[in-house]
């Protein structure tokens, strides 16, 4: 399984705000299991909250990498609050808006809004529209600059070929 | 801004960032010890410490980096006097009465308590 979250960068102001999207597909094989049938409970695919906090941590990370050209390696350190009211189903499109909240040489802290577009007729936010379901506030080391005397490889290993694939594909980098 | 005044937003940052009670907070609560601040939580402290106060604060000056392990000031796991003078010298917002009776180092990081965050910021509002 490839760890990308979100699908693409749909709108980015350097350094201020970023914003991608993440479709929710009957084909990832761990919606199958989140949740299983189980005796008379019929199955539940449901997006696991983890990896809506992945796909927020995907969008504002890069938001924050970008702010520096990559040259960065930027972990995401906290989970300052997570609150997701909807689950996301199949056929739903998550929508992340990341904004930087601050920044400085050792980190950056990012509040974000988390909107769902789901299909379902007769709802508000069907047919296309989005409604926000949720926040998550994170915060992010720069490691080079907080390595604490651990030794980390020198290329960029947070930023790897899967990032640039989707950065390509969305129109942010060449 | 009073001391209290201070304190109160004090708190109301530690709470947010922390997740403790706001009865757990108290002017002699230590950030690791009493409240488990880990080393991410002190930037984010310092992120919410410049918001809330509208004050900037310079990367070390709060909570300076290696301050345990330098070892021009570190001798048989303890802080020598030349590095307590130092750290007294960089960091004028802490008490170190506590720490100069049994200065270990890897008891600095028990240096930073409400009360110092508190003093830092009255200092920072005077300038």
């Amino acid at each position: 399984m490839r760890w990308m979250w979100i699908d693409r960068v749909v709108e980015l102001v350097p350094a201020q705000r970023l914003v991608a999207i993440k479709h929710v597909s009957m084909a990832e094989e761990h919606l199958h299991d989140h949740f299983a049938a189980s005796g008379s409970h019929a199955a539940q695919p449901i997006m696991p909250m983890s990896l809506i906090v992945e796909g927020m941590a995907q969008t504002a990370g890069i938001m924050v990498g970008h702010a520096e050209q990559f040259r960065h390696k930027v972990i995401l350190a906290k989970v300052s609050k997570a609150e997701v009211r909807e689950d996301a189903t199949p056929g739903c499109t998550l929508r992340y808006t990341a904004t930087m909240e601050r920044m400085d040489a050792t980190g950056a802290s990012t509040r974000g809004v988390v909107e769902l577009c789901s299909p379902e007729l007769g709802r508000e936010g069907a047919g296309g529209s989005f409604r926000e379901v949720g926040t998550i506030d994170l915060m992010f080391s720069h490691l080079d600059n907080n390595m604490q005397g651990l030794a980390f490889p020198e290329h960029n290993f947070v930023f790897g070929e899967g990032f640039k694939t989707l950065l390509r594909m969305s129109g942010v980098i060449q | 801004m009073t001391r209290d005044e201070i304190f109160e937003k004090v708190r109301t940052i530690l709470v947010d960032a922390l997740a403790v009670d706001e009865d757990d907070v108290a002017m002699e609560s230590i950030l690791t010890k009493d409240l488990g601040a880990e080393s991410i939580d002190f930037l984010d402290i310092v992120f919410k410490l410049e918001q809330a106060f509208s004050i900037k604060i310079g990367q070390g000056e709060l909570f300076p980096e290696g301050a345990g392990s330098d070892p021009r000031f570190v001798k048989d796991g303890k802080v020598t006097p030349d590095g307590i003078a130092k750290l007294k010298e960089r960091l004028p917002h802490v008490n170190f009465t506590r720490f100069e009776a049994d200065p270990q180092s890897s008891k600095v990081a028990e240096l930073f308590t409400v009360e110092t965050l508190v003093r830092f910021v009255e200092g920072k509002l005077k300038k």
